[in-house]
């Protein structure tokens, strides 16, 4: 492994460098057919799930096969990708926001042979690499965070509930039947980098343990100020701690009946940990969406306040969110989305109907919006 | 295989790509190095990836330290620290630090540029990725502090590509697929994403803001990147006139020639096409209705939800008199709550070089949130604490009804001084000529 320049002068870093050039401009990267026909478009139509053709003013058509993707992704996998977009597409393709890889072809005749290669291929150990679906009203891909595999925060994994969920909503993904879309997100802890607070189903890693605290060294790596002010519910506060060899040391203190868990403190101060093999577990939401279609968009509800990481499987979250899906399939009304059925029939029934406890957890006691979540109407459902 | 991994083993199995089975080949290949690659960082990087991830599955904790002060030179943002908590059991990611990659508008590669970032990832990087992360960026996950420059370096030079935003700065904004292939966008997506990306490349590059913020670009109210839920200002697309009607194809989906929402519902027996039921009567607003075979709609009650156009996409389009809304504050739940995005500019054109939005909007409103927000404040949060009205002021915006759900119910208005006629100085003794103590 001997080091090889890339030409960067380690001595000279200003020499030849260049900066703020951006990404590559997308017009780049259109393939002919879009660069032709873009903002003309004339309408859309669903071929089969995974499959849909856009026609233009001009009358060229291009066809989409939609494909799902593990959003971690090899570059073996990427260069497996990119031998299917020269074979079948002229050497172009595009991710979603979802993760999914969208192929284009500029004619039906080459839709066929497309979906045949893409079906044909397999892992080693038996799961597609590029299974056809994620439109309509079916269930697209679900988007993640980075969870155990490289984030410091996670309360969770991602990479692994996700397989998990995507393997039971498999069918789903690849159909139609649906009343609406159902989108399904991940965050594996709250700081939400997937921004998970408006999906169908949110699945959020949590914590249920206050910080660690790291006496020894917690004035050595935190900014004690940093830390205190960092809680939103003002738990913190400083302290001098006497170590088990007499030292004294500046720290803090924590109120744990006032902390609600959100590692805020965490972030400011690695001295103040919160992973923890019990206290750590996912919390299940439900009913929110962002489109304006209909109804406005909306906040997804807590609906489940905790299941337990259950490692590699998490058969729990599986069964909890197929339970949802297949109840709000079978009693939603056409185009109505998980949230508006669930304001529809109101959330007792939601509770009563997806077979789910509601307990004290699932009541609002955070700050003013929690009021406007209590009831204040006589108008509710034995 | 360098670790046994009992637990991530069972997760090669279901239909779903299996993330395991990916980074298997991707460790065998590595290992067997057809290519000769000359590998710049530990050849069994990703054996360690999943030695590492199988004992998080065992202890149900992370085992990636806190963070971790790296990046290239002149730039705050864009390497993402990491640190593996037993270097000892996976010296393969003892130093396995993030890069983002600026993406490009609507997520469109050639085979070519792709395979460009690809080559340069495996050889100086641990050869995994993802495609993308939630912000938008392509995620180059784990190398070491020493290829941070040269990666850099090569992606400049080579590949004519820059790094994305982390940290206290303009995040990598993204946008929907747009016009390049929706008749539902209206405004260019891409475009303006691109066009303000790189505007404020140096505010992308170098944090000097509060903390994150974020763009994001939806063409129509569907909004399918999600905009009003997660950007600090959400872009998305709007008209002012009428939606275009075809009478004739409004009848070829009432005779079941087309099929209503593009095919979408296409799994199950829903009936036949009922426009009263399916569309009329899910009009939000409930504006539209049937003369005798025509399809009527009071445009100016309609609030452009999308559903009609949405169902009847080859009968209905979008109006011409198109721009964008803008909306400011949204985030996730950390500290104080999820916010959506608050209607600040009911409605905007969106023409290149898009000086009114950068000079009018963003900039006020930066300036605003930069003077005043405190450290780890979001735009959403600084709206809170101040008040709607304040933003209103510092970007010299006009109140508009269409900014609020409805008015307050609370008579607690914060009169200045100078909407009061004869202002506060008053003199108690002459009050007191007429009011005995």
């Amino acid at each position: 492994m001997a080091f090889i320049s890339s030409g960067y002068n380690p001595d000279k870093p200003m020499e030849d460098r260049i900066t703020d050039i951006g990404p590559r401009k997308y017009d780049e990267f259109y393939p002919p057919v879009i660069a032709k026909n873009k903002g003309t478009w004339l309408y859309h139509e669903y071929l089969q799930p995974g499959v849909f053709v856009h026609v233009a003013e001009s009358g060229d058509e291009v066809y989409t096969v939609r494909c799902g993707g593990a959003r971690l992704m090899s570059v073996t996998h990427i260069r497996e990708i990119c031998e299917i977009a020269d074979k079948h597409c002229g050497g172009y393709l595009r991710f979603t926001t979802r993760n999914n890889i969208e192929f284009m072809v500029d004619g039906k005749d080459k839709v066929q042979p497309l979906i045949d290669d893409l079906e044909s291929r397999k892992f080693d150990a038996g799961s597609f690499k590029f299974p056809i679906g994620g439109t309509g009203a079916g269930i697209s891909n679900i988007v993640h965070t980075q969870g155990w595999l490289h984030c410091h925060t996670p309360a969770t994994d991602a990479s692994g509930p996700v397989k998990a969920v995507m393997d039971v909503l498999f069918d789903e993904f690849k159909n139609h039947r649906m009343p609406a879309h159902v989108r399904v997100s991940l965050a594996c802890c709250l700081n939400m980098c997937g921004a998970v607070h408006c999906s169908d189903i949110a699945i959020l890693g949590y914590h249920r343990k206050p910080p660690l605290l790291d006496h020894e060294y917690l004035d050595k790596m935190c900014e004690i100020p940093l830390a205190i002010a960092s809680c939103p519910t003002a738990a913190i506060k400083p302290s001098k701690v006497e170590l088990p060899d007499g030292k004294k040391v500046n720290s803090v203190a924590i109120n744990n009946d006032r902390c609600m868990f959100c590692g805020n403190c965490y972030t400011m101060c690695p001295s103040l940990p919160l992973a923890d093999t019990e206290g750590d577990g996912i919390v299940l939401m439900a009913g929110g969406k962002v489109s304006n279609r209909v109804s406005a968009p909306k906040f997804s509800k807590v609906v489940v306040a905790f299941i337990p990481n259950e490692a590699p499987r998490w058969p729990t979250t599986c069964d909890v969110i197929q339970k949802m899906v297949e109840v709000y399939a079978g009693e939603a009304r056409k185009y109505e989305r998980l949230g508006e059925w669930a304001e529809r029939i109101g959330w007792e029934r939601f509770f009563e109907k997806c077979e789910l406890e509601f307990t004290h957890h699932l009541i609002d006691d955070f700050r003013d919006p929690a009021y406007y979540t209590w009831r204040q109407t006589s108008q509710f459902k034995f | 295989m360098k670790h046994e991994i009992p637990m991530l083993d069972q997760l090669e199995s279901g239909p779903w790509p299996s993330f395991v089975s990916d980074l298997k080949q991707e460790a065998e290949r590595r290992a067997k190095n057809p290519d000769n690659i000359e590998y710049q960082i530990p050849v069994d990087v990703v054996e360690d990836i999943l030695g590492v991830l199988e004992l998080s599955f065992k202890h149900g904790r992370t085992h990636w330290k806190h963070g971790g002060i790296v990046g290239v030179f002149g730039y705050g943002g864009g390497v993402i620290g990491r640190y593996c908590d037993q270097p000892e059991m996976f010296p393969g990611v003892a130093h396995f630090h993030t890069m983002r990659i600026a993406q490009p508008g609507g997520k469109f590669y050639t085979t070519e540029h792709l395979r460009r970032i690809t080559d340069l990832w495996d050889f100086r990087g641990s050869g995994i990725t993802n495609m993308h992360g939630s912000t938008g960026d392509i995620i180059f996950l784990g190398t070491t502090t020493k290829q941070l420059e040269e990666i850099f370096y090569e992606l400049t030079h080579n590949i004519g590509q820059d790094l994305g935003g982390s940290g206290s700065n303009l995040r990598t904004p993204a946008d929907c697929i747009g016009q390049a292939r929706c008749e539902y966008a209206c405004y260019d997506t891409q475009d303006l994403c691109y066009d303000l990306t790189m505007e404020y490349q140096d505010e992308l590059h170098r944090p000097a803001f509060p903390y994150k913020f974020k763009f994001k670009f939806d063409g129509c109210p569907n909004g399918c990147v999600a905009s009003i839920a997660r950007a600090d200002m959400s872009f998305i697309g709007t008209w002012k006139d009428d939606i275009k009607i075809d009478q004739e194809a409004v009848q070829a989906y009432i005779g079941g020639e087309f099929v209503p929402n593009a095919g979408a519902h296409s799994g199950r027996d829903w009936g036949a096409f009922d426009i009263q039921k399916e569309v009329i009567d899910l009009c939000p607003t409930e504006c539209m209705w049937m003369d005798g075979k025509e399809l009527k709609i009071d445009n100016r009650e309609c609030t452009r939800c999308m559903h009609c156009i949405n169902v009847m996409p080859r009968a209905l389009r979008i109006g011409d008199e198109r721009g964008l809304s803008i909306f400011a504050g949204a985030k996730a739940p950390i500290l104080d709550g999820a916010q959506l995005g608050s209607l600040i500019v009911p409605f905007i054109k969106a023409e290149a070089p898009y000086t009114e939005i950068k000079e009018n909007v963003i900039e006020p409103i930066w300036d605003w949130w930069m003077e005043e927000g405190k450290n780890r404040e979001r735009l959403g949060e600084l709206m809170k604490r101040q008040g709607l009205q304040k933003l209103l002021e510092m970007a010299n915006f006009e109140p508009d009804p269409r900014m609020v759900q409805e008015p307050r119910t609370n008579p607690y208005i914060f009169w200045k001084e100078e909407e009061v006629e004869g202002g506060w100085e008053r003199d108690i003794n002459e009050f007191r000529k007429h009011h005995q103590r």
